[in-house]
């Protein structure tokens, strides 16, 4: 060490702490290993005791899909129709306007004109998308062809 | 090898704390209980009570109900556990990850409680999966589950690693699943688990009671 400093004596000003941080983005590599390091030393120790202490337990159910106590009915990565998050997202749209229409209603005899004509635009902006998801027809419910659905199991 | 506690007693007294891996892990393992979330009856209304502010088992770090066995370590039974529902309590337990403890909470768990005679409740869910606390009452208060709780913490700090007395999850021929009966036509198939329940006969001399 070059620089110790006596108590009450202020060290020498030095530029090495500069010099050894030659790249700047030293600290971030080291931020990287150190990242790594923690969880998969975690996962090594955890494998060193495995072997040492507690031999692993298998079993059918117990590596079986979680489907809160029942017995899977279905593939895990069954598919959903894309139609579905069209439902959901047209949704939103009545989800959205009753989070903003409640405050709207307990202020309302407080607010300026102003305030009233953009909240009604706000509900014509979500009314709007509405009314274009009618017309193109997302409304009506197509039924997906029949796809064989996958049995879990034997 | 283990140290002398009267000598782990003197040291504790001048401040140096003196423990084993087995006790370091034991106390890790008592201190961050985590039970699954699910409820069968009304002992589930105190279990939930036993959570909240007022009796508070997060004092003795088991307040992270998880809604999924992968992540549980412990089965609060909190309930009666009907024919129908057993199996499912069955597979919910061979689902959890290893080292697992179980507490039957309330009579129905127990033995059946007020239900023991009827035809569609399960008389003791013991005769499933091996279960380590039973807290007696109907329901249980929340105290009586925090001294259940505090039970189990005591057992879990007592559990041997490695030699012949070492716990059910240390040891590689314990079974690692349990299994899971069916509801059959008249009862559920098979109506126990003989390998973990098996209680004493009661042998009644001939001709004795007449």
């Amino acid at each position: 060490m070059k620089s110790t400093s006596l108590p009450g004596v202020a060290p020498p000003r030095t530029s090495s702490i500069r010099h050894d941080m030659s790249h700047p983005y030293l600290p971030v590599l080291v931020f990287f290993a150190v990242a790594l390091l923690v969880p998969l030393g975690s996962l090594a120790l955890a494998r060193l005791w495995m072997r040492g202490f507690t031999p692993l337990k298998r079993g059918r159910t117990k590596n079986d899909f979680y489907e809160c106590g029942v017995e899977p009915l279905s593939a895990p990565q069954s598919r959903f129709h894309s139609q579905y998050y069209l439902f959901g997202l047209l949704f939103l749209i009545f989800d959205v306007e009753t989070v903003f229409l409640l405050p709207f209603a307990v202020a309302f005899l407080d607010l300026s004109p102003g305030s009233f004509l953009i909240a009604m635009l706000f509900l014509l902006l979500l009314a709007e998308g509405l009314v274009w998801a009618w017309a193109k027809g997302l409304l009506t419910w197509r039924t997906p062809a029949k796809t064989p659905i996958v049995i879990h199991g034997d | 090898m283990a140290i002398d506690p009267t000598l782990a007693r003197e040291l504790k007294a001048s401040g140096v704390h003196v423990t084993s891996l087995e006790q370091l892990v034991n106390w890790g393992r008592s201190s961050s209980l985590w039970p699954l979330q699910f409820g069968l009856a009304c002992c589930a209304i105190e279990m939930i009570s036993a959570t909240m502010a007022k009796y508070d088992m997060a004092r003795f770090g088991a307040e992270v109900f998880r809604p999924s066995p992968r992540q549980a370590d412990l089965m609060i039974v909190a309930g009666t556990v009907t024919k129908k529902m057993a199996p499912q309590v069955v597979r919910l337990y061979n689902q959890m990850a290893e080292p697992k403890y179980v507490i039957a909470m309330g009579a129905c768990a127990i033995s059946g409680g007020p239900f023991k005679e009827g035809y569609n409740v399960l008389k003791g869910i013991d005769r499933f999966i091996p279960v380590d606390v039973v807290i007696p009452g109907c329901p249980p208060r929340p105290e009586a589950l925090l001294d259940g709780l505090i039970a189990l913490q005591e057992k879990i700090r007592g559990e041997k690693l490695t030699g012949s007395a070492r716990a059910r999850h240390a040891d590689p021929d314990a079974p690692a699943e349990m299994p899971i009966p069916e509801c059959g036509a008249h009862d559920i198939v098979p109506v126990a688990n003989r390998g973990i329940w098996n209680p004493p006969v009661i042998e009644r001399e001939e001709g004795g009671a007449e």
